[in-house]
């Protein structure tokens, strides 16, 4: 289990190091707005750090991605009477009368230039029990990302669900005021931190959508000066226009089986509807057919339905429709508040994210498909969209503004921790969560 | 009619815009491993090469076309854009005028074509907004063609929100992005 954990960490750690560029400096400032009252206590002790080694505070990162998480508290360093690097250092009596339910311990060493094995362990305060203790085997610029795994191995052991700290995040970020402005697609990791553009372009790009397997991300561009869909390979760049019919070309949505994109296209008359996009054969099957506009195809896991937006009833609602030859009718599924757009499922296929027009107010809730589309509003903002889950459905992160700023916001899903991710500069959109696993 | 072509203006309007339709869409990255996109606006919508062809007698020459909407894109805003409602795109009675200005020049030259791009405030879905866009330069697009224009001479883009005319978070500044931009090409 160790030898096998800590070999898929190494080719993480390659792989993530190969596949992006063109980093950009970038500070993201987290706020949390609200917080949740039962966090969980947690000592993160600083690392130990050998002579000659990388500054990098591993222990921060991890203290920051469990803090942001709304569910942990670390301790904060001053409040530390000591330093254990291992659970032999450890004096339970001192961290349990500091009021610590548990305590992460680690070390550095450098056993070759450029190289570091990272052991750390994870022990219940009360209980003195050893949670977890692995190795990782990194080099310099895979540090961070060890530190988001090793706050995904704490989140699973004390949560008992699989941390998605070390996965990441796609956006559009605008700069520029009009008309002279850039429009940038970001992949960064899920902190905010680490951004690198990957198409740039001083046209609108629009409604990214990761690749089941995290390599690809489809997006919309106007780089021609009219919409195209492109499938951009992240690890080399090669960019593929995949859909540039006549009118509108939106709102690529990925098959569960990566094969298919469920897009919307226009005809001369400019009635969006939404049809199925092979990928391979680049044939194309309608699915629906109405004079409304439907648009935002979002699949169910099963890959046997569809979910979308359709103002076929009046204001943008959502309806679900059985892609199964010869079904007709689409049916209607979203029926509190006059406006509900842009549906994404939860990873478990429970839930519905959607953005709802709430008095003038633009929020995003969650529909729950069991119970009759009940709706659960989780936001506060004026003007928020463009929900995504993380893989592990914890939270939704989605775009907001603060002081007239468009910028990256975190929600968990029972709406009680809420944060702000605040980029140094422009406007963030439409933010989409990776999948687990983009080896 | 402000739209009447000055000789003297005939070749510089057309070598500016000629310059316009330089491939601005893509700036690429100095980077080693990510995309770097290659620009493949050069390889679509251009003009066919090559062969000959053949011009009715009378009509405008390219450089006539070019001129003419040169001088009408550059006209103030408030006569080549019409602004909507909340949610809605019906086209108010006040900007009956722009249409019929439009309508008149594209059926008196049969070689300019529009282009019609819709655009909604930034509320609410942007893919949805793209749809609303979308029903607004048609709106426009079938009031030209009720004036006579022929559908050849129309293109229709939605933007959605995606390039409002103004930055801002009220409704001065949503009701100013709510708008079908009338662009001539030549």
């Amino acid at each position: 289990m160790n030898d096998q954990l800590v070999s898929r960490f190494l080719w993480m750690v390659l792989l993530v190091g190969a596949t992006l560029a063109t980093p950009v400096h970038a500070e993201f400032v987290v706020q949390i707005t609200r917080g949740q009252d039962t966090a969980i206590p947690i000592a993160v002790v600083p690392f130990s750090i050998p002579p000659g080694a990388s500054p990098f505070d591993l222990a921060a990162l991890v203290g920051r991605d469990l803090d942001g998480s709304g569910r942990f508290k670390s301790m904060s360093r001053r409040d530390m009477i000591d330093q254990p690097h291992s659970g032999a250092e450890i004096v339970f009596d001192d961290w349990k009368r500091l009021s610590s339910d548990y305590i992460l311990v680690g070390s550095e060493s450098v056993p070759a230039p450029d190289r570091y094995d990272v052991n750390f362990e994870l022990y219940n305060v009360l209980t003195h029990q050893r949670l977890l203790g692995y190795q990782i085997h990194t080099d310099t610029a895979g540090l961070r990302l060890a530190g988001h795994q090793i706050a995904d191995q704490v989140f699973k052991a004390v949560l008992g669900i699989r941390g998605a700290f070390a996965t990441r995040i796609a956006y559009i970020l605008v700069l520029g005021q009009v008309p002279h402005r850039t429009y940038q697609l970001i992949v960064a990791d899920a902190d905010g931190e680490d951004p690198h553009v990957v198409m740039q372009s001083s046209q609108p790009l629009m409604s990214p959508a990761w690749s089941p397997d995290g390599q690809k991300l489809a997006y919309v561009s106007f780089e021609d000066k009219l919409p195209s869909i492109y499938v951009q390979t992240l690890k080399n760049g090669a960019r593929v226009r995949v859909s540039a019919s006549a009118g509108v070309n939106q709102a690529p949505a990925w098959s569960p089986d990566g094969r298919e994109l469920a897009v919307t296209l226009s005809n001369r008359a400019g009635n969006l509807d939404i049809y199925l996009l092979d990928l391979a054969t680049r044939a194309l099957t309608r699915v629906t057919h109405d004079p409304g506009i439907d648009t935002e195809p979002q699949w169910s896991l099963d890959g046997r339905s569809l979910y979308f937006t359709s103002d076929r009833d009046g204001g943008p609602q959502i309806f679900e429709k059985s892609l199964r030859l010869g079904s007709r009718g689409a049916r209607r599924i979203s029926f509190q508040d006059s406006y509900n757009a842009r549906p994404r499922l939860s990873p478990d296929g429970t839930h519905l994210a959607v953005v709802t027009g709430v008095g003038g107010a633009y929020r995003i809730a969650t529909l729950d498909l069991a119970h009759n589309g009940d709706m659960q509003v989780l936001t506060h903002g004026r003007s928020d969209e463009s929900p995504s889950y993380a893989p592990n459905g914890a939270e939704i992160i989605y775009a907001t503004h603060v002081g007239g700023r468009g910028v990256l916001a975190l929600v968990s899903t029972d709406g009680r921790v809420q944060q702000t991710l605040a980029s140094p500069e422009g406007e963030v959109q439409e933010p989409v969560w990776g999948p687990f696993g983009s080896e | 009619m402000k739209r009447t072509m000055a000789m003297s203006l005939m070749l510089t309007g057309a070598l500016l815009l000629a310059a316009c339709h330089g491939k601005s869409a893509v700036k690429e990255q100095p980077t080693a491993a990510t995309a770097v996109p290659a620009n493949p606006a050069a390889t679509t919508g251009g003009t066919g090469s090559g062969g000959t062809s053949m011009t009715p007698l009378g009509a405008d020459t390219p450089a006539q076309l070019a001129a003419l909407a040169q001088s009408g894109n550059d006209a103030p805003l408030d006569e080549r854009t019409i602004y909507f409602d909340f949610d809605k795109s019906e086209i108010k009675s006040q900007y009956d005028g722009i249409v019929t200005n439009y309508a008149k020049t594209l059926s008196a030259h049969p070689g300019l074509k529009v282009r019609l791009e819709g655009n909604t405030d930034d509320r609410g879905s942007r893919e949805y907004n793209i749809g609303l866009g979308e029903r607004r330069a048609q709106a426009v697009r079938q009031a030209l063609m009720l004036q006579g224009v022929a559908d050849s001479q129309i293109t229709t883009v939605s933007y959605g929100a995606e390039r409002p005319a103004v930055e801002g978070n009220d409704e001065t500044a949503w009701a100013k992005n709510r708008r079908v931009d009338l662009v001539y090409q030549p």
